[in-house]
């Protein structure tokens, strides 16, 4: 059994970790709640972004000439993967479950005998990949200094992407991303940006006649490099909210569970005091019959 | 029978702004400034660096925009520009520097044609607020 002097180092040990746990909560609790407002005001822009594509995309006629960005290449031979993770650890599950879910992906892809290129996005995504892909990592980014979530650094990433694509270095385009549920579950998404995946196009299929200033291509062309910063920016925001969120449940466990520690601890140390002074009374009693 | 419909500008932020009682616009559009009546045909169009007018009940406002797509259907217009500053409470320094950073991308050799277009026509709108 261990000395009493040490089950105190350790008790008191766990005590301020359990502060440090407590505080990151908090931290974190209230970032979160900012996140989540900012995460809430940036759906519209998004939204209608989509709307807009949607029609000027059933507005076109002819198939054959449309923007690459929306058509693709024609080919599927190459796949850009964006892995989108957080700068900072701490958080859970939350980078896991991305890498997880783009290492699915991947294996899928060099299954199929296709190239694999990736982008990472945040520190600890690249921390955890570049040990089995390090080969196939061609760009590593971070936001590290930017305090929130701008567009600015989606605009970043977007227009890597895009000139990428134009030079012909990639055919199919998807990124990874967390997407915030609420504060416990947090469900990671793999979401194809080139080319354009529209599913919902044939149900959506609107009969509104647009004018369109100028043609329906040459707005298209301007609109889709703007669509895909957009949804980095996107799942930007929704990675940084579920980021927050993870946190705060894994550190609210983390107290949890030093509680229940300090709490063993302590019984522990009483029970070991209790004993020496039990053996010391006994030795007391014994030394005074023995006179 | 009333004339005002309604706007709205998003920005990748958050919805900049949002109003009922709109008579007017009038938006930079690619290809010359387009003002906007009620029942106007639905259209969708980009926007090139300039002011947007905004007429409604309650007075003129103006804002200045770096880029945009408008759409305008069923006597709603959403405006989603990446950049979007109300003339009122503009800060000078802030479009003298948005200025420089545009001066400095026209110098350079390698941009096309199209985009140098787009970058005169912000150095000069923002030379004309300045």
């Amino acid at each position: 059994m261990a000395s009493l002097d040490d089950l105190k180092k350790r008790i008191s040990s766990v005590k301020s970790t359990q502060k440090i746990t407590k505080a990151m909560k908090m931290v974190a609790a209230a970032k979160l709640r900012r996140a989540q407002e900012s995460a809430e005001k940036g759906r519209p822009y998004s939204d209608k972004m989509n709307n807009i594509i949607l029609n000027l995309s059933n507005g076109i006629s002819d198939i054959e000439n449309a923007p690459k960005l929306l058509s693709g290449t024609g080919e599927n031979k190459v796949h850009l993967c964006v892995v989108m993770t957080s700068d900072r650890g701490l958080c859970g599950g939350f980078n896991t479950n991305i890498i997880k879910k783009a290492k699915l992906y991947f294996q899928k892809i060099l299954d199929e005998g296709k190239t694999l290129k990736i982008i990472t996005v945040g520190t600890k995504g690249y921390d955890q990949l570049k040990r089995a892909y390090s080969e196939y990592i061609i760009e590593r980014m971070s936001f590290k200094d930017s305090k929130n979530v701008n567009y600015f650094d989606a605009d970043k990433v977007g227009k890597i992407i895009i000139d990428k694509f134009e030079k012909k270095e990639f055919d199919v385009c998807a990124i990874f991303y967390n997407q915030f549920k609420n504060v416990i579950t947090q469900i990671p998404q793999e979401q194809q940006i080139i080319p354009l995946n529209n599913s919902e196009k044939e149900e959506n299929s609107s009969e509104d006649n647009y004018e369109f200033e100028p043609e329906e291509d040459e707005i298209l062309a301007n609109l889709l490099p703007k669509n895909i910063s957009t949804q980095i920016f996107k799942a930007m925001l929704e990675n940084s909210a579920s980021e927050q969120g993870s946190r705060m449940s894994a550190m609210d466990n983390a107290t949890r569970n030093a509680g229940e520690m300090v709490d063993k601890l302590t019984i522990e140390y009483n029970r070991s005091r209790q004993a020496a002074i039990t053996k010391e009374l006994i030795e007391i009693i014994s030394g005074a019959e023995s006179l | 029978m009333s004339e005002e419909y309604s706007v709205e500008i998003v920005n990748p932020e958050k919805s900049f702004l949002s109003k009922d009682d709109v008579t007017e616009v009038v938006v930079p559009a690619f290809e010359g400034e387009i003002g906007i009546l009620k029942d106007h045909i639905s259209i969708i169009s980009f926007l090139k660096p300039g002011i947007i007018k905004i007429f409604s009940k309650s007075g003129e406002e103006s804002f200045y925009v770096n880029d945009g797509i408008i759409e305008f259907k069923n006597n709603n217009l959403s405006i989603l520009t990446s950049l979007i500053l109300n003339l009122k409470d503009i800060d000078k320094e802030k479009i003298s520097e948005i200025q420089k950073s545009a001066e400095e991308e026209l110098n350079k050799s390698e941009i096309s044609d199209q985009e140098k277009y787009l970058l005169d026509q912000k150095v000069e709108v923002l030379k004309s607020i300045n």
